[in-house]
């Protein structure tokens, strides 16, 4: 909304200064000069003044860099905005007291999709068939080996598979009941485990752990037992962390900024025991500190589970999308690097972990956001990790020429109707396929096309809903533009420059500029703005195994 | 209407085997009537709304204005000249004529010989036809002299698209800018051809005992003159008159170099300056129009605001300074005239702003752009052999923005291992992020 008054009045001046030049020309020539004359001197006097202020900012956070003055305050040279970026704060909310330090991240873009999921459970989906499949985790050998047989009967939390290199990470069933199938992909990879759920539920019964007595490698073959290693993930790389290590610290984002995204305060709604529960048993893996994003940009104040946490660092952050990304919050926290080593989990990932502890069994139960323009209503369902989508979404379908995404339109994969939910994804995105010709697609001033771009109407309606497709609307060309993908990542990085060093291979170039702080996620704006189509999370991913391979 | 269009094309495609140029020709033209059906396979589900063509085009749009412009000033240059419609709204159909009679052949083969080669090249590497050059194709006719004689230009066409732009890859790899290399080659390769005031006006020949006539009339201005002359408007004639006494058809910056600022303003009032009603490449003198298109670009984003402004910044510097210098007539003119005379502010809306091959960092696109006002105002005011110095600075400097880029990449690479130095050291606190994050746009 800023932005759009900004060029408004930037093209009043800007016709200002056009009509009197035209006024001047007329009425005898010379005059002009005059005018050009002033109009520079103001300029000039301007970033004169400018100049001064940001010099002496910098001296002032000098200064109390020598006095010690904690920056984090925002009392001097707070942070990554000097004088200007206060000047054009957005307005804090006000559910934050003033001493509360917010990060204010200006760059990013939101991407405004219609089939937003109403807030509230549609009890009557209820999904039958599950899968654990091995393809959701990185850094995993490709063969799992099989703990059970196809037709054996499993409970819920029953061991079902281990990583070949590293035998005491182990994969749980989600569900009670009959493996039905092993699905196998190129080179005898297992895809997916799926097992048909029984009608009433049975766990397998954790033994209790006294959290408070005992220690932190008692707690890790306790939690290695109850499979719930793969909920943590590590950066760099987002592979399954690796339980021989500690981290430095652990992250959570408690919002999420993704087109059509869950609304998480929704979902830990009546959960807060769980989640602080969580949170607790986090605190003791971890050697440094349990970090918590908060949404300093909503409307309300965040769910009480998330203000009112214990035990973790609270860090407020304002802004639009990827905001909401916990590699963002991490960068703007402490940034990691090859050698410093973090955890992250998402909001539900920390309530099936705090579940283990107060109900003693592995509860894979995940709230799924249904959400996209093609169905009829988009709603909240109660399921399980890795429930089948064609359960989900049956009677749901307003249209049958659509794809189907576990996870947000960014940076989710592509489902077939009868695949699965991943196991760190709680949205399903149906979208419109836009395999279809546009005609003068390159001039015309298409209405219905998300974009960042002012060369479309739709940039002077700031507010509107797009209904998506997949067409790409264009072919795929070299790198031309520069600047578009800084604009929509908030972080201290050159994006584009990092994709051409990852593109020719330039290892020390590709960890100087950030590539440890990166994952497909974070990135996945950037491909969405992309002018030449380029396969950013695809470049990233391939940089990331790169450098995985030479650590 | 569009699915039998859709049908008509389809019908008529090219098989790919069995004739492959053929096929990328048909390619580039249907791709360029439809964007294509592809669909997102792996990454983002969605893209954007916006793709090379659409941003190559909308370069072109800006453009439009000053063919416009250009093509009737070709014409009214060339009548004020003969002391004919000496009023610019004069003679408006006479001019526009001989303004597109002019323009026309320039812009056709120009784009024959650039995207003929770019075609040739599409079909040899198997890809499709790339749109860069829309963009260089509309801005080589409008910085060449309207009587330059076409086979220089398609020479020189030839070597910008070919050696600046294939050699190196493609649209995207270049590292000069095609259209400017165009330019340049005309420049260093037929001096003698370009060189001289009348170049600048479209039809006048040099005498061979002195002094200037307008060239005879061709038989395609006799095809208009019967037009006219049934309509009962005014006709071109033969042609083969003298010119009105006085004249020398130089430009401002060619009076301003040898005899300063008066002088100037004895032959062109700052309002026909300013208005671009003077003798000049085809379209880069008008300077409300060419504002006009660099508004427009920089309220699409197409072009960054960045350069544009540093590269006012530093012309502006450097003129004051020569000013402050003062050693010859063309130092002492008043540094806010230096933007009346040639052709600074399409350079900088048009020319610098090339993204492929500016700096690409945020601030290496201040260093940049400051520099090229700073270079090609040294070189218009001290070189004495041409009195215009954009041409120069931007290629002189798009083959240090690798090298800008270089140094904003590497304080990038040092801040960010500092900061995590920083973290390794002391646990607690935080350390903030870098007070420098790049693009703050």
């Amino acid at each position: 909304m800023k932005q759009t008054v900004s060029k408004g009045i930037l093209l009043i001046l800007a016709m200002g200064a056009y009509t009197t030049s035209w006024a001047q020309a007329e009425s005898g020539g010379n005059g002009f000069g005059s005018v050009l004359t002033y109009s520079l001197i103001a300029i000039a006097v301007l970033i004169f003044f400018f100049l001064i202020i940001q010099v002496s900012n910098n001296l002032l956070a000098i200064e109390a860099k020598q006095l010690g003055i904690d920056e984090e305050s925002g009392e001097v040279g707070a942070g990554n905005d000097g004088f200007l970026g206060r000047l054009f704060k957005p307005k804090k909310p006000a559910f934050l007291d003033e001493d509360t330090p917010v990060t204010y991240l200006r760059r990013g873009h939101d991407i405004a999709l219609e089939g937003e999921a109403e807030l509230k459970f549609d009890e009557s989906v209820q999904a039958m068939t599950f899968a654990v499949q091995p393809t959701n985790f990185l850094g995993i050998s490709p063969i799992p080996k099989m703990m059970v047989e196809e037709g054996a009967e499993v409970k819920a939390g029953d061991h079902l598979f281990f990583d070949k290199n590293r035998p005491e990470m182990k994969w749980v069933a989600p569900v009670s009941g009959e493996v039905i199938g092993i699905e196998r992909g190129a080179k005898r990879a297992i895809t997916a485990v799926t097992i048909l759920a029984d009608k009433e539920q049975q766990y397998r019964a954790l033994p209790a752990f006294d959290l408070d007595n005992s220690n932190r490698d008692q707690l890790v073959a306790y939690l290695l037992d109850a499979g719930a290693w793969t909920l943590f993930r590590q950066r760099p790389f987002n592979v399954v962390a690796d339980y021989n290590e500690v981290p430095r610290d652990i992250y959570i984002s408690t919002f999420d900024t993704a087109p059509l995204a869950p609304n998480l305060d929704f979902i830990v709604e009546g959960q807060e025991a769980a989640f602080q529960k969580g949170l607790d048993v986090l605190a003791k893996l971890t050697s440094g500190s349990v970090y918590l994003g908060l949404n300093a940009g909503g409307e309300t104040a965040p769910a009480k589970a998330f203000t009112n946490a214990k035990g973790v660092k609270q860090r407020w952050f304002h802004g639009k999308h990827p905001a909401g990304n916990v590699g963002v919050q991490i960068h703007h926290t402490k940034p990691i690097s090859l050698s410093a080593k973090v955890w992250t989990l998402g909001v539900q990932e920390v309530l099936t972990l705090g579940k283990i502890f107060t109900e003693q069994r592995y509860n894979a139960e995940r709230i799924v956001a249904l959400t996209g323009a093609e169905l009829k209503k988009p709603l909240y369902v109660k399921t399980k990790v890795g429930a089948k989508i064609e359960d989900l979404l049956k009677d749901n379908l307003a249209n049958d020429h659509v794809r189907f995404i576990s996870g947000d339109v960014l940076s989710g994969k592509r489902k077939e109707l009868n695949g699965f939910l991943d196991f760190y994804d709680d949205q399903i995105t149906v979208v419109e396929e836009g395999d279809d010709y546009a005609l003068f697609g390159w001039l015309l001033p298409s209405f219905n096309t998300p974009s960042i771009s002012t060369t479309f109407p739709s940039a002077l309606v700031p507010d509107m809903k797009f209904k998506a497709e997949t067409n790409t609307h264009g072919e795929r060309r070299a790198f031309v533009v520069t600047g578009n993908y800084e604009s929509v990542l908030p972080m201290d990085l050159y994006p584009q420059e990092l994709m051409k060093s990852i593109l020719i291979g330039d290892f020390e170039k590709m960890e100087g500029l950030g590539l440890p702080e990166l994952v497909e996620e974070d990135v996945a704006l950037c491909e969405f703005v992309c002018v030449s189509k380029q396969p950013v999370q695809q470049i990233l991913r391939q940089g990331l195994d790169t450098m995985r391979e030479q650590a | 209407m569009k699915n039998a269009l859709l049908k008509v094309l389809k019908n008529i495609e090219p098989d790919k085997e069995k004739s492959p140029f053929l096929h990328t020709a048909f390619d580039a033209f249907f791709t360029f009537a439809f964007t294509p059906n592809l669909t997102t396979k792996d990454g983002v589900h969605i893209r954007d709304g916006m793709d090379l063509k659409r941003q190559m085009v909308h370069v072109v749009l800006a453009l439009q204005v000053l063919y416009l412009f250009g093509t009737y000033n070709i014409g009214h240059q060339h009548f004020v000249a003969l002391g004919e419609y000496t009023g610019f709204l004069q003679g408006v159909h006479l001019k526009l004529i001989y303004g597109l009679i002019k323009i026309i052949p320039i812009f056709v083969v120009t784009h024959v010989v650039g995207l003929g080669i770019e075609f040739y090249y599409a079909y040899k590497k198997g890809h499709g036809v790339e749109e860069g050059f829309l963009v260089s194709g509309a801005l080589i006719p409008l910085i060449m002299p309207p009587d330059i004689p076409l086979w220089i230009l398609a020479v020189s066409v030839a070597f910008a698209v070919w050696i600046g732009k294939e050699a190196f890859g493609g649209t995207g790899m270049n590292i000069l800018n095609i259209a400017l290399l165009a330019r340049v080659f005309v420049f260093f390769a037929y001096p003698t051809y370009i060189s001289g005031d009348e170049v600048w006006i479209a039809g006048i020949e040099k005498a061979a005992e002195g002094g200037y006539f307008g060239q005879a009339y061709g038989a395609v201005y006799g095809f208009f003159d019967n037009i006219f002359a049934g309509l009962g408007l005014a006709t071109f004639g033969a042609g083969g008159s003298a010119v009105v006494d006085g004249y020398t058809g130089a430009t401002p910056l060619a009076i301003a170099s040898k005899e300063g600022w008066d002088a100037v303003t004895q032959t062109y009032t700052t309002g026909q300056m300013l208005w671009g009603t003077i003798p000049g490449s085809i379209g880069e003198s008008s300077k409300p129009l060419i504002i006009v298109g660099a508004l427009f670009l920089i309220i699409t984003k197409i072009a960054d605001w960045k350069i544009m402004v540093s590269m006012v910044f530093g012309a502006a510097v450097m003129a004051l300074l020569l000013n402050a210098w003062g050693a010859t007539e063309f130092m002492e003119v008043p540094w806010y005239y230096q933007f009346y005379m040639g052709s600074f502010l399409f350079a900088m809306a048009f020319m610098a702003t090339d993204p492929v091959t500016a700096s690409s960092t945020a601030t290496g696109k201040w260093i940049y752009g400051f520099l090229i006002g700073f270079v090609g105002m040294i070189v218009r005011v001290l070189n004495p052999a041409y009195p215009e110095g954009w041409m120069l600075a931007i290629l002189f400097m798009n083959v240090f923005a690798p090298l800008i880029d270089h140094y904003v990449l590497q304080a990038n690479i040092n801040r960010r291992a500092k900061r995590i130095k920083a973290t390794m050291k002391s646990e607690t606190p935080d350390a903030p992020a870098p007070a420098t994050a790049p693009a703050q746009a």
